[in-house]
């Protein structure tokens, strides 16, 4: 059904420094926030530049700041969010932007990297699948963690982040934190070495940002409390 | 501060607040810390130094600093033992409720403490 109503849209133009655009836009029902920005693209002003890809909440590529916070925009209503009739589009807080609501994802993803968040086979060449035993404390602390799409919601939303621009942040600790948990992996050494700095796991305050942010209902807070645990038994195993 | 982006929305939750609360008790207590010395090193000074340091806590107004003061304790405390729950027993849905739970009895200490004044 149609909807009368327009919604007032508020659209980030330009970098670092820039401005806010105003852009009125129809409401319909059932509609997105992705929906609106594609709207505002199609149809008022083909310049603007934003990221999106799967449109389901899987690919991880569409979050922007919405209102103030971080979501992805793909899954997230308009009726959800908006403060009565406008809506308020940014780019994610914590990264660079590229232009308008595109952010640079490299120094997110750079972190990962850091963070050793690679797979590390312990056998290279294993005759059979690797059975990975069901309901044990590990594999349930690396199916908490698994689900993560990479959007970089937790990562705009942690204060630390923002204080300390070093600070690996939620999403890489996050991940550290399920490969830690993988029985096939072997890469746990060099890992834990990685994610014990000033910059690592004690740097988090348990705030809560993350947790409280990620679309996925992960809980990062929780992964990197793992890592605080798991860094402080290597340090007294005298394996750091 | 970025020209786009606010950080107060994203702050907006207990966690936040938890976080805020330890903080500013955390800064307090600290500030408190030389004047506790202070009160103690008025007992080397002889007794009646003390008794005299004594009888100024008897006075209303620093009676409601010290229930503030407890209050700033309790809280610490509670938020110390929250984040040691949250971060040493690894975690667990109930520990959603674990800054409900210090909020309150941070109150409850101080009300405690206000009540006993009376006494
Ligand atoms: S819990 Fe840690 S990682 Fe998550 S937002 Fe807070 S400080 Fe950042
Ligand atoms: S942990 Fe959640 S918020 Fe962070 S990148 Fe992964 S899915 Fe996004
Ligand atoms: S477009 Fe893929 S998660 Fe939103």
């Amino acid at each position: 059904m149609p909807d009368e109503r327009t919604l007032e849209v508020k659209v980030w133009r330009g970098g670092e420094s820039g401005r806010f655009q105003a852009f009125a836009v129809p409401r319909r029902a059932s509609q997105t926030v992705l929906d609106v920005v594609t709207w505002i693209q199609r149809h008022l002003d083909a310049t603007l530049s934003y990221r999106y890809a799967c449109r389901v909440g899987m690919c991880g590529s569409c979050a922007m700041t919405v209102n103030g916070k971080p979501r992805w925009t793909c899954r997230t209503h308009v009726d959800k969010v908006a403060d009565g009739d406008t809506l308020t589009v940014a780019p994610l807080a914590n990264l660079p932007v590229v232009k308008d609501l595109a952010t640079d994802m490299a120094p997110f993803f750079d972190k990962w990297a850091k963070a050793e968040g690679r797979f590390v086979p312990a056998d290279e060449r294993p005759a059979d699948f690797h059975t990975v035993p069901p309901g044990t404390r590990a594999s349930r602390a690396a199916n908490a963690g698994i689900e993560c799409i990479g959007c970089g919601i937790c990562y705009a939303a942690c204060d630390i982040v923002r204080w300390n621009r070093d600070y690996l942040g939620p999403a890489a600790l996050n991940r550290a934190w399920t490969l830690v948990n993988d029985v096939r992996d072997a890469g746990n050494d060099v890992r834990l070495a990685a994610v014990a700095g000033d910059a690592g796991c004690h740097a988090c305050h348990s705030q809560e940002g993350c947790r409280t942010h990620c679309p996925k209902q992960i809980n990062p807070t929780a992964s990197i409390a793992g890592l605080k645990r798991a860094t402080m038994v290597a340090a007294f195993k005298g394996r750091l | 501060m970025s020209p786009f982006n606010p950080v107060w929305p994203v702050r907006s939750h207990r966690g936040y607040l938890a976080f805020v609360v330890h903080r500013v008790s955390g800064v307090g207590l600290a500030v408190f810390l030389p004047l506790h010395f202070l009160a103690l090193g008025t007992a080397i000074g002889g007794e009646a130094a003390l008794e005299g340091f004594l009888r100024w806590t008897d006075h209303p107004l620093v009676k409601l600093a010290e229930t503030g003061l407890v209050l700033l304790l309790a809280a610490h405390l509670a938020g110390g033992l929250r984040l040691l729950a949250l971060e040493l027993l690894g975690w667990r849905d109930w520990q959603k409720s674990a800054v409900a739970v210090a909020a309150g009895f941070s109150l409850a200490a101080g009300l405690l403490f206000l009540l006993n004044l009376g006494l």
